[in-house]
């Protein structure tokens, strides 16, 4: 961190001294030189501090992954001759005591010792990455500031790498994107090695305890993940109940037949929904909303499971009917006045131009706002953790307990893992899932919103 | 236009039709009209549902969770005895750590309840108060050790079911089997509201202290800080990648099929579920670059990758509502295209910019599905010092005692979501007030 500061400060320094520099050697009229002084500054700047920052910065990154290769290497025979998940948890240990972390429980030696090579092979490591950084910075300072020139064409230089530093900021979208399949499809892959895919996606059990002891009984594990899918879709079937009929007519009436005074302030209240954290839709799914529907439930006669597919469904849809509304405000709006006006003009009332004349025009950005909602649902996370059950059930029964995708890989990941067990790489193998449906659900309303857009321009 | 139709109804009256068709028109021109009505009624409730149940909401979390911010305290003369606690008399802070407070506290509720003292009374007393009051004592002692041989007043924290019985939450009609407070418990605490031994104080322990096993010591600090360490890396990276790749897309990219891809990428990432995005997080900074689990600096570095799709779209819309003219008057004066950018149009977005990131950054605070997956959901006892230390955020600590059956730890949990929702409606009216005050229609 020091050394950012420092090579941070040496590139300010350059900054000056070339500026300065430019100036003395323009003699203080501006016009003889080709670009502004600061533009040599900035180009002293940059040159010294740019390639010395990534450099110390990648350090940063991949430090414990190098220094743990090199450690490793070192390790004494009888450790390293270990599976390579003993070897992988041996190493989480040594980084563990390395930071000065507790470790919950007695350390060996061995990873005494490795803590010990690791915290000082880390500590060399910083110095000479330290210290290169700051020579580097120097020396290209050095140049930079020798190149000062009248005639240097700095303004073009620092416009140009600007240039590159604006296309790899875009870049980092494709870098989030590729290292999102690459790590979840690398994990998944490794599952499906343990598991078949076709187990995996027409399978109806889903158990996923696997027996830590070959000899314990009940705990083959199974990975079937239908009951997990169609629990899915019976929640977002729910949610989108709720929310279609809900998001549309509010949407119409907002955009046809509020008073303005109303819609400025009845737009805003709803899109406060879309902007309430998930968590407390969890805490009212759970405190409120189940237990009212089971006890009205049970009043009827019914058997309402406490964690009902309804109760999360509910309050899921709650949460969308912004998605639903907003978007189909947007495609209602975008429908021409011209065919509006044509159909009052024959006589038509204002519920029958809507019904038979703008709902038809906008059903396209409707459908779009609609897959949204859904990818939306599908992918939400914390109603469904906190409101619905964790056993897998294949019903679609709503008033039974239902599990979700999303709440299996929390379920998965959440508490004591190791990294080779099918049990937390089916977590990965269900994000792959999640993760292509909602890019196809995404692209496909992407697509439709852009023809629907171009239809009216 | 519905007078067009009442007109052509008075036409068709004028014209002296028979009645009899006239009649069905007028009988389907009201069935019409009724179902108009019927269409616009059922739209304005849709609306009043959809505000109705944001007002549901809403009132569940405030009735829930007002108590939390109000906490009972029992007021006990304690008499800190020079021979139970520094017998030697030297004051060496050593015997002054090592010696029994739970005697003195023990001594202090035998002197308010000389009748109690017997074991089981004892023990009665003792649960009484939260569990952390012979500590209190002792840091009493140890900051300021002329106390020792006085006797004076100390507000002592009540523990979470008598406190909950005190606002009223527990039902003493109930069969006692029933309760988890016992009659003797509930006979104890009336005598002590008799004496005139309780105090009602605003609960500072919430901001104060972190999460604890018992509810009335439980506090949101840890998640406060955790979260605010977050925001700030997340804040430190997002925006100015974000904002940079946005002015690429926006004013320097070319058209070619790259570029196309990136578009389509980043429309697509701001609609990735957010626990891919924890998934991302865990096999990335976690696994990969050894980022200590639950660290504040693992969780930011997640939010970021969310919230940088966010930021890039709407810094994008903020740069498109930058007129063409003013661009163009910035080359036609000689400028370069990177000066237009930086000297003109980059300061004239500012303002849509900012809203737009605190609205991302809204978002990002609220998060809480990618945080469990990097391991933010482990219980932290400690005020994180930094953003590499075990750490907590908001929404993950309502979901921690979104778990636990006490009854204060739901009126706690309620208590914490008003606290978040509190940032945010802060944060948006932040940005409504910048639109408001920047807001220029060229």
């Amino acid at each position: 961190m020091y050394i950012l500061a420092i090579i941070l400060v040496m590139a300010a320094g350059a900054f000056q001294l070339s500026r300065q520099r430019a100036w003395a050697l323009a003699g203080g009229r501006s016009s003889a030189l080709h670009s502004r002084p600061s533009y040599y500054g900035w180009h002293a700047a940059l040159l010294s501090g740019g390639p010395a920052i990534l450099l110390v910065i990648l350090w940063f990154l991949f430090a414990s992954s190098i220094v743990g290769w090199i450690v490793t290497a070192g390790l004494p025979e009888a450790v390293r001759s270990q599976s390579t998940e003993a070897l992988q948890f041996f190493m989480q240990d040594v980084r563990r005591l390395a930071a000065g972390l507790p470790l919950g429980r007695e350390a060996t030696p061995e990873a005494i010792d490795a803590a010990n090579a690791y915290a000082a092979a880390m500590l060399a490591g910083n110095w000479v990455f330290g210290i290169i950084g700051v020579l580097l910075a120097g020396w290209l300072g050095w140049l930079a500031y020798r190149k000062v020139d009248p005639k240097f064409r700095a303004r073009n230089r620092v416009e140009r790498w600007t240039d590159y530093i604006l296309l790899s900021a875009a870049a980092v979208s494709v870098l989030i994107t590729a290292g999102i399949v690459f790590s979840v499809l690398f994990e998944s892959l490794r599952f499906f090695s343990m598991v078949s895919p076709i187990e995996f996606f027409f399978g109806l059990n889903w158990s996923p305890q696997t027996a830590i002891r070959a000899d314990q009984v009940g705990s083959s594990g199974s990975f079937g993940a239908v009951p997990l899918i169609t629990g899915t879709l019976l929640i977002t079937f729910i949610a989108i109940f709720v929310a279609g009929p809900i998001g549309i007519m509010a949407a119409i009436w907002l955009s046809q037949y509020a008073p303005r005074r109303v819609r400025d302030v009845a737009k805003p209240l709803m899109e406060i929904l879309a902007g309430i954290p998930t968590v407390v839709y969890g805490f009212f799914a759970a405190l409120t909303v189940a237990p009212f529907i089971r006890s009205v439930g049970e009043s009827l006669g019914l058997n309402v499971a406490s964690e009902s597919a309804l109760a999360a469904g509910v309050v899921m849809g709650i949460m969308i009917i912004p998605f639903v509304s907003s978007l189909s405000d947007d495609a209602i709006n975008a429908v021409p006045t011209a065919l509006r006006d044509g159909s009052y003009g024959l006589g038509a009332t204002k519920a029958e131009t809507i019904q038979r004349v703008i709902l038809p025009a906008a059903l396209p950005g409707i459908i779009a706002g609609f897959l949204l909602a859904v990818s939306r649902a599908i992918g939400e996370t914390m109603i469904v953790v906190m409101a619905a059950g964790l056993a897998a059930n294949l019903t679609l029964n709503p008033l039974a307990a239902v599990t979700t995708v999303t709440v299996q890989i929390v379920t998965l990941l959440v508490g004591d893992q190791e990294f080779d067990s099918a049990k937390t790489l089916a977590a990965f193998a269900l994000g792959l899932f999640l993760f292509g449906i909602t890019l196809i659900l995404n692209v496909i309303a992407l697509y439709i919103l852009q023809r629907f857009r171009e239809r009216y321009d | 236009m519905t007078e067009l139709v009442s007109n052509g109804g008075r036409f068709a009256a004028i014209t002296q039709r028979p009645p009899r068709p006239e009649a069905v028109v007028a009988a389907h021109t009201r069935r019409r009209y009724a179902r108009e009505r019927r269409f616009k009624l059922i739209g304005m409730g849709a609306v009043i549902v959809a505000i109705g149940l944001l007002a549901i909401l809403l009132a569940t979390v405030l009735s829930n969770g007002a108590g939390a911010f109000q906490q009972n305290y029992a007021v006990l003369d304690v008499r800190f005895d020079p021979a139970e606690i520094d017998p030697s008399g030297n004051r060496d802070p050593e015997a002054l750590a090592d010696a029994d407070y739970q005697a003195v506290l023990n001594d202090a509720l035998v002197a308010a309840f000389p009748d109690m003292d017997d074991r089981q009374g004892r023990r009665a007393m003792r649960a009484m108060l939260s569990n952390s009051s012979a500590l209190q004592l002792r840091q009493m002692v140890l900051d300021d050790p002329s106390l020792i041989g006085s006797t004076v007043p100390v507000r002592f924290l009540l523990d979470d079911e008598r406190d909950q019985y005190l606002k009223g939450e527990v039902d003493p009609s109930l069969a006692e089997a029933n309760r988890r407070l016992k009659d003797r418990d509930i006979a104890l605490v009336d005598r002590l509201a008799e004496q005139g031994r309780i105090e009602t104080g605003f609960n500072w322990t919430l901001f104060t202290n972190a999460d604890s096993r018992e509810p009335e010591q439980a506090g949101l600090r840890a998640a406060l800080v955790g979260s605010f360490w977050m925001m700030l890396i997340c804040f430190l990276l997002s925006v100015p990648v974000g904002v940079a790749a946005a002015v690429y897309l926006e004013e320097f990219a070319p058209k070619n099929r790259w570029i196309d891809l990136i578009e389509v990428n980043v429309n697509n990432l701001a609609a990735v579920p957010s626990i891919v995005f924890g998934l991302l997080g865990l096999a990335i900074f976690l696994n990969l670059f050894g980022v200590p689990r639950s660290a504040s600096l693992a969780g930011g570095l997640t939010l970021a990758l969310m919230t940088l799709p966010v930021i890039i779209v709407v810094t994008r819309a903020a740069l498109r509502s930058i007129p063409p003219s003013i661009r163009a008057a910035a080359l036609g004066v000689g400028a370069s295209p990177l000066q237009v950018v930086f000297h003109h149009v980059l300061p004239l977005a500012l303002p849509g910019i900012l809203t737009g990131t605190i609205i991302g950054m809204a978002r990002a605070l609220g998060e809480t599905a990618p945080l469990l997956m990097i391991g933010m959901i482990a219980f932290i006892a400690n005020v994180p010092s930094g953003p590499l230390d075990p750490a907590t955020a908001l929404p993950v600590q309502v979901f921690l005692w979104s778990d636990s059956p006490e009854r204060a730890f739901t009126e706690r949990m309620a208590a914490a979501i008003i606290v978040l929702l509190g940032f945010l409606i802060a944060m948006n009216v932040i940005a409504v007030l910048l639109r408001k005050k920047f807001e220029r229609t060229w």
